[in-house]
């Protein structure tokens, strides 16, 4: 067998191997922990590393326009659909690739970040099952299969935040993140119900297909657009974000970046995907939602944030302000998705939407990392007893400088680039919404600002004198992602065409998703 | 109307459970209503499958009459046991929460930051 | 968490062996009847439990290192894993059921109908039953003795 074989044929299983590589991953990880240390941090890397791999080996094709199946147990597709089913299109294929990006990184964060701790196999088992749980959330094509993979992403995410269990704290944030998520899971599946009980499916594309907005059909929507919202930190649902951000590992928090990430997937996947549909009949309804929530929650994460004295805290209320204009991006495109004549306007939200994700994961994961690490060096969190930091800590500076432009949209970062589609689209819908998001933007730079003059400027503290610059690993870990918002910032046109733009056209013809299951469907855009 | 009653269980279920975990100050409480809500989902699944007059699903072909659907079972069955793993994370989160603070009481456990 | 009275003690002892046989035969018939890994897992999970709590759990603690409990769990995860894995080397996707129709072991393809069922059918379902069984009796098993453990410690304080 050559090699252009091999590739094709691990293409072909590709889906299937991104979930289960971590998985059995997590599950080898205890067994070889008894060996050495070393050894098994090694083998966690080179594990995502290879998940990496394989998730730009499928992105790589997915990209081009092709929408890849993957029937499990079996070749062929039964009509009507009972086998579980993986569906990747370009925005799954987009979602995945920051996940695993996100995960490589904190991974390699950890080598020196988690070193005093102990139980690390327990800690990189559950990281490997909590990004299996993400990537099949992403990949999966199949609802009921999709809130396994929640499941499975909330309660290892939860004994992660819940992972220095010697903090009340930490232990407080992890009940009440896994109290909100089980609730918002079980009214996930109470929805699949209802999908079940009248659709007689689980597939995705077959109850996309067959849906006949009744009135249960509009609770199901209901249900899921607020356990997935708030699963994801939107507000008025966001109380348990600020804490689980706060007080888990930093490296922890970086994937929960991710995890909250996926589950905005959800809304997306739900809205546009399973009733791309039903917001043919309503056009503005559903949209004008999603809008609303994006305001609501740009404008209160950033004033929460104002008024924060604890560094992770006031980090994680800038984190709900990003997802305020991932939403807002998007909620726009659902707006005007079916008036002709601003579908440019809608497609460029979109696009700043989706951009938006990726750039949010990037930028809030590197103002985290960077306080793991002041935490690290100086085991201080509180804004109000850390300063004069930059004389001794010169990369991480850097890095927080970075991560600062980024976060509040100034070229050159990729903030930039992805805010400026926001703005734009949506000044053609409405303008206020247009200076809502300035403004929030603005205030994010004002606290940022406030945080970095706190921390990193001002005189030298006596008790500071003897902190020293973070190891390799987690240098290493902060620059990787430094460098790709630099990259992004330079070249978003690069990004845009050959990444956005896919997964933009992939929600918006939602039609493509479901023919390639039933072929005979007729509907969509 | 008899056909009903698992419905309204499923109602009756899911909202008293709500009640506990919004009203109730007891964390082991706040767990047991959690419990409450996913038993009233997973009646809610089962009699969903559910035929009048079915035989279970564990023949190739039917001896005569009717089988009851086995996806909702194996949707269920799949739910219990993310159900168990749950559980028993809470109860061991809770297991701290009591050996950190000394109470199970929501209005006095938390405080200022440490 | 100290031991019971002698008279639990003895019961409990004797009534071991039979949920346990029982456990282990819902396991091996998962694919047959309703039951499976985790249901017979769980069955032979709560007889350990009772054990546990008849003894006591520093008693149990002695016998059984956690440490090995999680091992074999790890074990339980991974053969299932395997399996699915080995679907798509010997057969044509993950999950494939490649033993069937291989009259192998658990290959016989069972005839169409309401009879008697035969119990070497079902391909890797039995297998991949019998991983998750291992899994479920030293996963729950763990939960509830390190709980237990915990909570006696919490005791002893006082």
């Amino acid at each position: 067998m050559n090699v252009a074989d091999l590739i094709a044929l691990l293409l072909q299983h590709s889906p299937a191997l991104i979930v289960a590589v971590p998985l059995l991953g997590a599950f080898i990880t205890p067994l070889i922990s008894r060996l050495n240390d070393k050894v098994r941090n090694v083998f966690v890397i080179l594990t995502l590393g290879l998940t990496a791999s394989l998730v730009f080996l499928l992105a790589s094709d997915v990209f081009t326009g092709n929408i890849h199946t993957y029937i499990f147990g079996s070749q062929d597709l039964a009509l009507p659909v009972v086998r579980i089913l993986f569906e990747v299109d370009a925005m799954s294929a987009f979602m995945a690739i920051i996940s695993v990006i996100l995960s490589l990184v904190a991974v390699i964060y950890s080598w020196s970040f988690m070193k005093e701790n102990t139980g690390l196999d327990k800690y990189y088992t559950l990281i490997l099952l909590m990004t299996a749980g993400m990537l099949g959330m992403e990949l999966t094509g199949d609802l009921f299969n999709f809130f396994v993979f929640l499941e499975i992403t909330s309660i290892s995410s939860a004994a992660l935040v819940a992972f220095w269990t010697n903090k009340a704290k930490s232990v407080e944030a992890g009940f009440k993140y896994i109290v909100i998520s089980t609730i918002g899971a079980l009214f996930i599946l109470f929805s699949i119900a209802l999908f079940y009980g009248q659709y007689n499916a689980l597939n995705m594309a077959m109850i996309a297909s067959a849906i006949q907005y009744t009135f249960l059909d509009k609770i199901a929507l209901v249900l899921l657009i607020a356990a997935l919202a708030m699963k994801a930190g939107v507000v008025p649902m966001h109380m348990w974000l600020p804490d689980a951000y706060g007080k888990a590992p930093s490296s922890v928090t970086l994937i929960l970046v991710g995890a909250t990430q996926a589950s905005l997937y959800g809304v997306f996947r739900v809205c546009f995907t399973i009733y791309g549909g039903a917001i043919n009949l309503t056009p503005i309804s559903v949209g004008w939602i999603l809008v609303i929530l994006g305001i609501i929650t740009m404008l209160l994460g950033v004033a929460m944030a104002i008024i924060q004295t604890d560094f992770k805290r006031l980090i994680a209320f800038g984190a709900v302000a990003e997802i305020g204009y991932i939403l807002l991006g998007i909620g726009t495109g659902l707006v005007v998705m079916l008036n002709p004549e601003m579908t440019a306007t809608g497609l460029a939200a979109m696009k700043g939407g989706i951009f938006h994700i990726m750039n949010d994961a990037l930028d809030v994961g590197l103002l985290f990392l960077v306080a793991g690490a002041i935490y690290y060096a100086t085991k201080e969190t509180s804004l109000n007893k850390l300063g004069g930091l930059a004389r001794n800590m010169k990369y991480t500076t850097v890095f927080f400088i970075i991560g600062l432009l980024a976060i509040s949209g100034m070229p050159p970062m990729n903030g930039f680039a992805s805010k400026l589609l926001i703005y734009e689209s949506t000044y053609q819908l409405n303008p206020i919404l247009s200076i809502i998001a300035i403004l929030s933007s603005i205030m994010l730079l004002a606290v940022f600002v406030k945080v970095f003059h706190a921390a990193f400027l001002g005189p030298a503290l006596p008790k500071f004198e003897n902190v020293k610059e973070v190891p390799k690993s987690m240098l290493i870990a902060m620059g990787t992602i430094a460098t790709i918002i630099i990259i992004f910032g330079l070249f978003p046109e690069l990004i845009i065409n050959n990444i956005v733009e896919p997964a933009a056209n992939a929600l918006v013809n939602y039609g493509d998703y479901i023919r390639e299951v039933i072929p005979s469907f007729a509907g969509g855009v | 109307m008899i056909f009903n009653i698992p419905f309204i269980a499923v109602a009756a279920l899911i909202l008293i459970g709500l009640y506990a975990v919004i009203f109730k100050r007891n964390l082991i409480k706040m767990v047991i209503g959690i419990t409450l809500i996913e038993s009233g989902v997973n009646l809610f699944l089962i009699t969903l499958g559910y035929r009048e007059g079915s035989i279970a699903p564990i023949y190739t072909s039917s001896p005569g009459g009717i089988m009851a659907l086995p996806v909702p079972q194996a949707l269920t069955l799949t739910s219990i046991v993310i159900g168990v793993a749950v559980l028993a994370l809470m109860l061991s989160l809770v297991i701290h929460i009591y050996r950190h603070y000394g109470t199970l009481d929501v209005r006095k456990i938390g405080g200022p930051e440490e | 968490m100290s031991g019971m009275s002698k008279i639990v003690k003895t019961i409990s002892g004797i009534a071991f062996p039979f949920i346990t046989i029982y456990g282990l035969y819902i396991i091996a018939h998962g694919h047959l009847t309703p039951g499976g890994g985790f249901q017979g897992g769980a069955i032979v999970a709560s007889g350990c439990a009772m054990i546990l709590v008849s003894y006591g759990s520093i008693w149990t603690m002695n016998r059984v290192r956690e440490k090995n409990l999680s091992i074999l769990e790890s074990l339980g995860a991974v053969c299932f894993i395997l399996l699915a894995l080995l679907g798509l080397g010997f057969g044509t996707v993950f999950f494939n059921n490649f033993l069937v129709g291989t009259n192998s072991l658990f290959g016989v393809v069972p005839a169409v109908g309401s009879g008697l069922a035969n119990i070497n059918t079902g391909g890797v379902i039995p297998l991949m039953n019998f991983a998750v069984g291992l899994k479920v009796i030293v996963g729950l098993f763990g939960i509830v003795l390190v709980m237990a453990y915990a909570s006696r410690t919490k005791e002893g304080k006082k």
